[in-house]
C-alpha cells in the first residue's frame, strides 16, 4: 500500500469520557454471569465469553460481524453495575470538581461577579491560548473551594476530604460524613453544562457525572484470549480473571439489595466493588493491595498492560521487531575497509535483497536463481509480475526456473559483497551508532568489523554482539549510503573533530614508524607499502651509503595530499618552558609541508580517535570523507605492518627499577610518612590552623592526603626518569596509545592513597579501620595508603584497602550507567521531534520557535573546527605554508 | 526590602517591547503566528516592570560567547 491508496488522513484527535449510553450502544451483550465455558467448552451465553464479543477460536465465525479470526476486530460487553463506583483514574478530578460545586445546586461557587469575569476570560483563552485553558480551570478550581456559603442558594457549604484512591469524606460539625458515589454522581449531575466548562471540561465529550462509571464496558474476548495449555487445560487472562470478580460481586451486591439486606452489608459490598474496579483499570494503585492470582502472583490488568517496558507503547509501538535482520557476535578485521562489514556466509544466506531484472541484469540472475537458496551467491524466491512468490527451496530443477523468467520478475537474492547494510550497537546513544557499511561475505560466524569503528560504536570484543539490517528499497539504500556511510561520520557532532581515528596499536606503530630511528631497508620498505595498497613508486630513499634506506616518515608521507600543510605538537611532547620547535629534541614537534611529513611523530595527537584539531581532522575536513577513508584505511595498515612485523610486547622484567632510583622513592615516601606523622603530631598538639570551612579533623584529612598525593605522584616521577626509553608501557603511555603514567607508576613505583566516596578509608572498627593497628592511628598505613607497587606487591593489609577501593570504583560504574541512562531517555524524548529549518531556527513539530538561530550563531559542530566556525590560524597555515603555533 | 531596578542589573539582557509594525514584520520573516514564539508570563518580574501586556511581543538583545549578540523574542501570555 502507498500513500495514495489511503482514503482518510487523520487531521485531529479528540479524547473524552464514555457515557453509560455511548458504552451501551456499542455493546452487544450484556453480561450477566460469571463463568466462561460450560462442561463441554462452549462459552456461556451471556457469559465473559459469549460468542458475540467476537471470535477467537480459527474456523469460527463471529456472532456479530460474520467474520472470521483475522477480520473480526472483537466487540464490546457491558456490565450494568448494581451501584455506581468512582472511576479511579478520574478520583482527583471528581475531588477537584466537588470541592469547587455546592452540593444543594451544583453550581460552581464563585459570586456573581467573578463567575462573570471568568466566563469571559474563559471564552478569550479558548480563542487566544487554548492550550493556556487547563491552567485557568486549575484556578477557577482552586478559587472556588474558597467559598463558605453558596451565592446561588445560600447553603453552608462543608469541607471535602479526599482519601487515596477513592474514598470522600464530607467534614460536617458533627463528624466526618462519607459521601457514596451515587451520591457524588448525583452532585455531579447538577453541574450545568456552562459551568463544566468552566472547571476545563467539554461537556459534549465529558460529563463531569461520567467520571462515576454506572455501566462498565467488557473488552473483546480476542483483547484477552484465554490460552489452552498441552493437558487441556484452559487458562484465562488475568482481565479476564478480574471481570469474573466484578461480576459476582456485582451479582451479589444486586441480590442484596433486591432482598433488602441490611444497610451495612449492602456497604460493604459496594466497597468491595469499588475494589474490584479500581483493581481491574490499575493493580498498582497505592493505597490498597494489589489483587492477586491463585498463585500468589499479582494480577496484570489494564494500566499494567501499557505501561513500563514491556508496556503496550514501549514494547510494541516505539518498538518492534524486524524481518531482514541479523545478529550475532563481532570480532575485529584490520584487512577490511572502515566502510565493511564482515558477514558471515550463512547470514549472507538467509538476508536477501530485491531486485528486478532488467536486460543488464538477467543473465546474472538466472545464475543466481540456478544456485538457489543453498549456494552463496544464490536466491531464495522470484515474484512474479502478479505477485505470486515462487520458493526456490523446494523445486528440484532450479535450471528450467532460471530459464523461464522474464525481465519484470523480482529476484530475492542474497546479499552479496558491495551491498549497503545497516549496523547497530546498542545502546544507540548517538547517530554514530547506527550506520551504513558494505557487505563483504566472509568464511566464519562473526560481524567482522574495522578497528576504528569501535569508538563510535563503542564496542570491543569480549563478547559484544551487534544487529545488521537489509534496507530492501533503492530508496532507503541511497539515503543510507549518502547520509549514514561510515566516512561520512567521521566528524562527529558531539565535538567538532573525527570520532574515528587510530586506537592503541594503531597509534603505538605509528610511533614506532615514525620516529628518527626507524629506518628501512629497500625489501622492508616494499612489503609495507604493499600490505598498505600502495601501488606507485618508492620515493628516492633517504640514505644511500652505505645500504639504500629509507625513513618511516618517507613511507607515511605518501599517504597524504601533496599540498597538505600542518603543524601540531605530538602527544609525547614534554611541555619544555621554551619549546625547540623542529629541533625539538624529542621529536615532537610535527610538521607537514607539502605533504611531506618533515619533523615530528605521528601519535594520539595527530591521528588518534576523538582528536579534534589533529592531521587527521584537516584531512577529513578540508580533503573530503574520501580521503579521510583512504588515509584511515591505507597509512593505517602502514603503521599495522609495522608493527606487526617489530613486534610490542611488555615483561615482568621491563618493569624493573635499577637500586638507585627504588632508594630514591623509598625515601621520598619515607619523607610523606614523616610528614604526615608530623601533621598529626601538630593536630594532637591542637596547634593545626583550620582551613576555611572545615573542621579541624577535616583540615588534617585533606592535609594528609594532599601530602601522600604528592609522595605519589614524585614516586611516579622518578620512576619515569629511571625508566629504559625502550621500556613498551612507557612508550604506549607517552603516545597515548594505552595506559597513563599513572597506571606505570601503580606498577612500578607506589600504588598510593586507596579511597572510599572521596576519603582515606575510615570504616571498618571503633577507630580503627583494621584490628592490626592502635585505636585512632591516624597515620598513612592504617588508612589505606599503599605503599608498594604492583611489581612489588601488596601486603594483604594493603591489598585489602585496594579492594575496598575497588569495589566502591566498580559499583558506582554499575550505579551511574542505569542513571546516566534513564536521564538520556528522558532527554532524548523530550528532544527527539526539535529540528533545524532551513532559516537556522530550532522548531518543534508544531512550528513553534525554540531558538531563534541554531547554538546563537548556526554552526554545525559537525561541520566546523571544534565548535568554532573558522579555524583562522589553519587558514593563516594553509596560505602562507608555515605553522603559527 | 529595597525596591531594585532589575533593568540595571548586569545579568539581566536589554528588552523592548515590539510596536505592531515590528511584530507583524517579525512573523512576516519568520512565517508564524505570534504563538509559535516562546512564551513568557505576564507575571514575569521583566513583564511588570516593563507593563507588558498579554499580547505584546518582547525583544531581547543579549551578548553571547559564543554569536557576540544575540536577539531572541518572547510572546507575552497571562498567568
Amino acid at each position: 500500500m502507498s500513500v495514495n491508496d489511503i482514503a482518510k488522513s487523520i487531521k485531529s484527535i479528540r479524547f473524552g469520557l464514555l457515557s453509560p449510553e455511548e458504552i451501551r450502544k456499542m455493546s452487544v451483550v450484556n453480561i450477566i454471569t460469571a463463568d466462561t465455558y460450560d462442561e463441554d467448552g462452549v462459552p456461556i451465553d451471556a457469559g465473559l465469553m459469549d460468542r458475540r464479543l467476537g471470535t477467537i477460536e480459527p474456523g469460527q465465525k463471529c456472532q456479530t460481524c460474520g467474520n472470521r479470526v483475522g477480520q473480526c476486530p472483537g466487540h464490546f460487553g457491558h456490565i450494568e453495575l448494581a451501584r455506581p463506583v468512582v472511576h479511579p483514574g478520574f478520583a482527583k478530578t471528581v475531588y477537584l470538581t466537588l470541592r469547587a460545586i455546592c452540593w444543594n445546586c451544583g453550581r460552581i461557587l464563585l459570586k456573581k461577579e467573578d463567575y462573570d469575569k471568568y466566563v469571559l476570560l474563559m471564552e478569550k483563552y479558548r480563542r487566544r491560548w487554548p492550550q493556556l485553558r487547563h491552567k485557568l480551570a486549575e484556578k477557577i478550581m482552586k478559587r472556588a473551594s474558597k467559598l463558605q456559603e453558596c451565592p446561588y442558594c445560600g447553603r453552608e457549604q462543608f469541607k471535602i476530604k479526599f482519601e487515596k484512591p477513592t474514598t470522600y469524606y464530607e467534614e460536617h460539625p458533627e463528624g466526618n460524613v462519607k459521601l457514596a458515589p451515587s451520591e457524588i454522581r448525583a452532585r455531579l449531575e447538577r453541574i450545568t453544562d456552562a459551568d463544566a466548562a468552566l472547571l476545563g471540561l467539554d461537556p459534549q465529550m465529558a460529563r463531569p457525572e461520567w467520571m462515576v462509571l454506572t455501566v462498565l464496558p467488557v473488552p473483546p474476548s480476542s483483547v484477552r484470549p484465554s490460552i489452552t495449555l498441552e493437558s487441556g487445560v484452559r487458562s484465562e487472562d488475568d482481565l479476564t480473571h478480574k471481570l469474573v470478580d466484578i461480576i459476582r460481586i456485582n451479582e451479589r451486591l444486586k441480590e442484596n439489595i433486591d432482598a433488602g439486606a441490611p444497610q451495612l452489608i449492602i456497604e460493604d459490598l459496594w466497597e468491595l466493588l469499588q475494589y474490584h474496579v479500581t483493581t481491574y483499570f490499575d493493580n498498582e494503585t497505592s493505597g490498597i493491595p494489589p489483587a492477586r492470582h491463585r498463585s500468589g502472583r499479582p494480577l496484570r490488568t489494564l494500566a499494567q498492560r501499557l505501561k513500563g517496558k514491556e508496556g503496550r507503547f514501549r514494547s510494541n509501538l516505539s518498538g518492534k521487531r524486524v524481518d531482514f535482520s541479523a545478529r550475532t557476535v563481532i570480532s575485529p578485521d584490520p584487512l577490511i575497509s572502515m566502510n565493511e562489514v564482515g558477514v558471515p556466509i550463512e547470514v549472507a544466506k538467509l538476508l536477501t535483497i530485491p531486485e528486478r531484472i532488467n536486460k543488464f541484469n538477467i543473465e546474472e540472475m538466472k545464475k543466481l536463481i540456478e544456485n538457489g537458496p543453498d549456494n552463496h551467491p544464490g536466491a531464495n524466491y522470484i515474484i512474479r509480475p502478479d505477485g505470486r512468490r515462487i520458493d526456490l527451496r523446494f523445486p528440484k530443477d532450479r535450471k528450467t526456473i532460471a530459464d523461464s523468467v522474464e525481465i519484470g520478475y523480482v529476484v530475492e537474492r542474497h546479499i552479496k559483497d558491495g551491498d549497503v547494510v545497516l549496523f547497530n550497537r546498542q545502546p544507540s546513544l548517538h547517530r554514530m551508532s547506527i550506520m551504513a557499511h558494505r557487505v563483504r561475505v566472509l568464511p566464519y560466524k562473526t560481524f567482522r568489523l574495522n578497528l576504528c569503528v569501535c569508538p563510535p560504536y563503542n564496542a570491543d570484543f569480549d563478547g559484544d554482539e551487534m544487529n545488521l539490517h537489509v534496507p530492501q528499497s533503492e530508496e532507503a539504500r541511497a539515503e543510507a549510503l549518502v547520509l549514514m556511510l561510515v566516512q561520512e561520520q567521521i566528524l562527529s557532532p558531539r565535538y567538532g573533530g573525527p570520532i574515528m581515528g587510530a586506537i592503541q596499536d594503531y597509534i603505538s606503530g605509528a610511533y614506532m614508524l615514525t620516529k628518527k630511528t626507524a629506518l628501512l631497508t629497500r625489501e622492508e620498505a616494499s612489503q609495507l607499502l604493499i600490505s598498505a595498497g600502495y601501488d606507485g613508486e618508492l620515493p628516492p630513499p633517504a640514505i644511500k651509503e652505505p645500504e639504500e634506506m629509507w625513513t618511516g616518515k618517507q613511507l607515511v608521507s605518501l599517504f597524504f595530499p601533496s599540498d597538505f600543510n600542518y603543524t601540531l605538537k605530538a602527544n609525547i611532547c614534554q611541555k619544555c618552558g621554551q619549546c625547540k620547535k623542529e629541533e625539538c629534541p624529542h621529536d615532537a614537534f610535527v610538521v607537514i609541508r607539502n605533504g611531506v611529513l618533515i619533523s615530528g611523530v605521528l601519535d594520539k595527537k595527530s591521528i588518534g580517535a576523538g582528536q579534534p584539531e589533529s592531521v587527521l581532522h584537516r584531512l577529513v575536513k578540508d580533503y573530503g570523507t574520501d580521503m579521510g577513508r583512504m588515509f584511515i584505511d591505507k597509512a593505517f595498515k602502514l603503521f599495522l605492518s609495522y608493527i606487526d612485523s617489530r613486534g610490542l610486547t611488555i615483561g615482568l622484567d621491563e618493569e624493573e627499577l635499577p637500586k638507585e632510583a627504588k632508594e630514591k622513592i623509598r625515601m621520598v615516601v619515607e619523607e610523606a610518612e614523616q610528614k604526615t606523622a608530623k601533621l598529626i603530631e601538630i593536630y594532637n598538639e591542637g596547634l593545626l590552623e583550620r582551613l576555611p570551612g572545615r573542621t579541624l579533623e577535616e583540615t588534617l584529612e585533606t592535609k594528609i592526603m594532599q601530602e601522600l598525593e604528592e609522595a605519589r605522584e614524585k614516586a611516579g616521577e622518578i620512576a619515569s626518569q629511571y625508566l629504559k626509553d625502550t621500556n613498551s608501557a612507557l612508550l604506549m603511555a607517552r603516545t597515548g596509545a594505552r595506559g597513563s603514567l599513572m597506571n606505570l607508576a601503580h606498577m612500578v613505583a607506589c600504588v598510593g592513597q586507596q579511597s572510599v566516596r572521596g576519603e582515606r578509608i575510615n570504616r571498618g572498627y571503633q577507630n580503627r579501620t583494621l584490628p592490626h593497628f592502635k585505636p585512632g592511628d591516624l597515620g598513612a598505613r592504617a588508612h589505606g595508603f599503599v605503599y608498594s607497587s604492583y611489581k612489588d606487591r601488596l601486603n594483604p593489609i594493603e591489598f585489602f584497602f585496594h579492594a575496598m577501593g575497588g569495589r566502591e570504583g566498580l559499583v558506582d560504574t554499575a550505579v551511574r550507567t542505569s542513571q546516566s541512562g534513564y536521564m538520556q531517555r528522558r532527554l532524548i524524548n523530550a528532544l527527539q521531534d526539535i529540528r533545524v529549518e532551513y532559516d537556522g531556527t530550532v522548531r518543534a513539530t508544531d512550528g513553534s520557535i525554540i531558538q531563534f538561530k541554531y547554538g546563537e550563531d548556526g554552526v554545525d559542530p559537525a561541520k566546523s573546527d571544534h565548535g568554532k566556525a573558522v579555524n583562522v590560524d589553519k587558514i593563516i597555515e594553509k596560505v602562507v605554508g608555515a605553522g603559527v603555533i | 526590602m529595597v525596591k531594585f531596578d532589575i533593568l540595571k542589573h548586569e545579568l539581566v539582557p536589554k528588552f523592548t517591547i515590539l510596536s505592531k509594525e515590528e511584530v507583524e514584520a517579525l512573523r512576516q520573516t519568520y512565517g508564524i503566528r505570534k504563538e509559535h514564539l516562546p512564551w513568557i508570563r505576564k507575571s514575569d518580574p521583566i513583564c511588570k516592570v516593563l507593563g507588558a501586556k498579554p499580547g505584546d511581543v518582547l525583544k531581547i538583545e543579549r551578548n553571547s560567547e559564543v554569536a557576540g549578540k544575540s536577539i531572541a523574542y518572547r510572546y507575552v501570555v497571562p498567568g
